[in-house]
């Protein structure tokens, strides 16, 4: 059975939204996701709905309280999945596969700009055992950026290249708080945050909430002319900190691999790709890590991840134009690749997110039009 | 809500619990990995035969660890698979089975570890102190609400809507707590009486000490597998035939608090999916949750195995005794197992899989059983979770 795309619909990717609370913001993206998705009605529609978020990003304990009622899920059987967004539409996925629902809701909010101590949330995800109490919450990413320039012969230069490309993509796209005209020089005159990555190599937080609405095939074809479909999706987790393959995004290779079977996709049929930047060495780890490239240093520096090129990778920017909105991340990537393969501009796209440090989590999708 | 047409077979095959306790030295990936360990050796497979992890575990704050389902990953045997947390506070720990469920109904995944673990320890100097941020920011943490004072609200409400005392209620802890002289894991067995319960320290009026169960740490787990690997494994299988789950609104201050009628609606989806039309009739025995004495009776009439008030009659009656027609929380419960929150409601779940297994020990109950229950509650008294299973 395949599962679609029927709606989706979305509210902020602004640095602060000061003026809506989180529900407020859960209740602006859902209503567009229903109307996107041909008016529907989430009290009597929709099957399953699935909500996005942690307790900590969330300031709440038991954040999940406060799921249904944006939504429209109330009295309905709405559940958390603690994690990125696009694990949430795995799940979608599954309730739909297993003969559960017919229509199912996923949801995520993030809301950083009301988090005022981000460097000791951050601290709290690491194991409590061997919390190290780092003043600088990117050390990881800068320990990892180091491992990946020494594994691909990679420079300076050419997470500059991403920083660049990326950020001018995002003046394509109205979500990009962050997209700009810059060039090389710009990203490597600024000082580093954490060796060897600046800044601008950093993506920022962003408030945003997305809403998904998935459908059966059948049902799908109801509600739509065009729906985006799910080839594949599949997620992986590596290992803790000691134990994960720094360098190497082995939890892609394994979702991706996973993904491609289910959608029994050739790679080379893939034209589009939108992955997690959270830091601009890790497009170019996961675009290897999802066997786009065999070389994505090499593939970046001839301009294949351009458009015109083998694949595109971020063609509306990605998190350095846009903004990391925390559990969203892996929704906004999704909602590029949906817009892209409603365009026209691509037939099929792979979507593919990280949940960011200290995680060692990724999930990967495959969506067609 | 679609009916079940053409699901796949989904079994259970294996089950491991750790001892239930308050402060346990273990951390709480050790814990989770105790009880996946005794899961995997019971189905008989090796965690390398593992294709997919669903972990429960309710709020991070308890660990005291942000992203706890990736802290947890480790522990719970996720290490290079496909890894989820899922949550719905308190009713966590049925939603963990359920959640594994379609995972293997989806097809998406053979065989999978369903676990869940809390440790309640770590907060000081109590966990009450962790439930001071589970309210509305703006509306209603600024009145520093203590949860215990919403649970007194609602079995007050719920003792003079249907016009029932104090003693009424107590019969459940009396119950539970020797059911659960039983259970090797229990933590709080005891062998009291009405009275005991009725002199216990009053901690919210109606709430008092005995009325209520401990903080615990611990873990569960089960191996939760398709038809086919099932047969392979095990002669004695037990099916998941039914699951449901539903949110009330956030507003807890809006509803009727003497009936669970988010329960209601979550029972009603787990019956539909396994064909049961009168749950008074065909359930052999349940486990419903029961953090508190009254929530067990509460539930019991959420799932209408009872109509609404009956319920303390037939307790008094001995249907819900381990001896009885609906032997209730045969386990002990949470009131004389424990309850860390999320692993007591898998616990629960498991005590079902053992009853229809017929491997429960002394926990068994006495007559044939074929169709079992387990139920969990949580959030801000809105959410249930319900798993129904056959043998």
């Amino acid at each position: 059975m395949k599962v679609a795309i029927v709606g989706i619909g979305w509210y902020g990717f602004r640095p602060n939204t000061k003026d809506v609370s989180f529900r407020e913001m859960m209740f602006e993206a859902a209503v567009r996701a229903y109307e996107d998705a041909g008016n529907i009605n989430p009290r009597t529609d929709v099957d399953t709905f699935i909500s996005c978020q942690e307790d900590f990003w969330e300031g709440i304990a038991i954040s999940d309280e406060f799921a249904p009622d944006p939504i429209g899920g109330a009295m309905r059987p709405t559940m958390t999945v603690t994690g990125d967004g696009l694990q949430g539409i795995l799940h979608g996925v599954m309730h739909i596969k297993s003969g559960l629902a017919n229509i199912t809701v996923v949801e995520s909010h993030a809301k950083p700009s009301d988090i005022l101590t981000m460097r000791d949330i951050i601290e709290f995800a690491f194991d409590p055992m061997y919390r190290v109490g780092a003043k600088n919450i990117h050390f990881l990413a800068g320990l990892e950026a180091l491992k990946f320039m020494k594994l691909r012969n990679a420079t300076r230069e050419d997470f500059a290249k991403v920083v660049v490309k990326n950020k001018r993509n995002g003046l394509k796209n109205p979500r990009a708080s962050y997209a700009s005209n810059i060039n090389l020089e710009d990203v490597l005159e600024r000082e580093y945050t954490v060796y060897p990555l600046t800044d601008l190599d950093i993506s920022r937080f962003v408030d945003a909430a997305v809403v998904v609405v998935l459908a059966s095939e059948e049902i799908a074809r109801k509600y739509t002319d065009t729906p985006i479909w799910i080839d594949g999706i599949y997620s992986a987790t590596d290992s803790t900190i000691e134990l994960s393959e720094l360098g190497e995004a082995r939890y892609m290779k394994i979702a991706s691999k996973e993904a491609y079977n289910m959608a029994k996709v050739n790679i080379r049929e893939i034209k589009a790709a939108f992955v997690d930047d959270t830091y601009s060495y890790k497009e170019l780890q996961h675009v290897e890590g999802l066997s786009l490239s065999d070389n994505a240093v090499k593939d970046l520096r001839e301009g294949e991840f351009e458009k015109g090129g083998k694949i595109e990778v971020n063609p509306l920017g990605g998190h350095l134009a846009k903004g990391r909105p925390l559990e969203v991340s892996g929704l906004s990537l999704l909602l590029d690749a949906v817009e892209y393969l409603r365009q026209g501009v691509v037939d099929k796209a792979v979507v593919a997110s990280w949940r960011g440090i200290p995680t060692f989590t990724g999930v990967v999708g495959v969506v067609s039009r | 809500m679609k009916t079940n047409l053409y699901f796949r077979r989904v079994a259970v095959i294996g089950a491991g619990l750790t001892l239930f306790r308050r402060r346990m030295l273990e951390t709480p990936q050790e814990l989770a990995w105790e009880a996946v360990r005794k899961a995997l050796d019971e189905a008989g497979l090796e965690l390398k035969d593992i294709d997919c992890v669903v972990i429960g575990s309710a709020p991070d704050a308890f660990d005291g660890v942000h992203m706890k389902g990736e802290y947890l990953a480790h522990g719970s045997g996720g290490v290079r698979k496909m890894v989820s947390r899922v949550f719905v506070g308190g009713a966590t720990g049925v939603m963990v089975p359920n959640t594994a469920w379609y995972h293997v109904a989806s097809g998406l995944c053979e065989k999978v570890l369903a676990v869940a673990e809390e440790k309640m320890s770590p907060a000081r100097p109590h966990p009450q102190s962790v439930f001071r941020y589970i309210w509305d920011p703006i509306t209603e943490k600024p009145l520093n609400p203590n949860l215990i004072w919403i649970f007194a609200m609602e079995m007050h409400r719920y003792m003079y809507v249907n016009k029932i005392t104090k003693e009424d209620i107590a019969l459940v802890s009396v119950k539970n707590k020797k059911n659960a002289l039983n259970n090797p894991y229990a933590q709080a067995a005891a062998n009291i009486t009405v009275d005991d319960v009725l002199k216990s320290e009053v901690l919210v009026w109606p709430v008092q000490l005995l009325d209520t169960s401990p903080v615990s740490d611990g873990a569960a787990a089960m191996v939760i597998v398709s038809e086919d690997v099932a047969r392979r494994y095990t002669d004695t299988p037990v099916w998941i035939e039914g699951v449901g789950w539903t949110l009330d609104n956030t507003e807890w201050t809006g509803r009727e608090l003497a009936y669970p009628r988010y329960l209601e609606h979550a029972a009603r989806m787990a019956y539909k999916m396994a064909g049961i039309e009168r749950p008074n009739k065909e359930i052999d025995v349940i486990e419903p949750y029961d953090p508190f004495d009254y929530k067990e009776l509460h539930h019991i009439e959420g799932l209408m195995i009872a109509r609404r008030g009956e319920a303390p009659k037939l307790l008094k009656e001995g249907v819900f005794d381990i001896d009885g027609d609906i032997p209730s929380s045969p386990s002990g419960g949470l009131l004389g197992v424990g309850n860390p929150i999320a692993a007591a409601g898998l616990m629960k779940t498991i005590s079902i899989y053992w009853q229809l297994k017929g491997t429960a020990g002394r926990m068994q109950v006495k007559k044939p059983v074929h169709t079992g229950l387990a139920q969990a509650w949580g959030d801000l008294m809105q959410a249930s979770t319900v798993i129904v299973m056959r043998n």
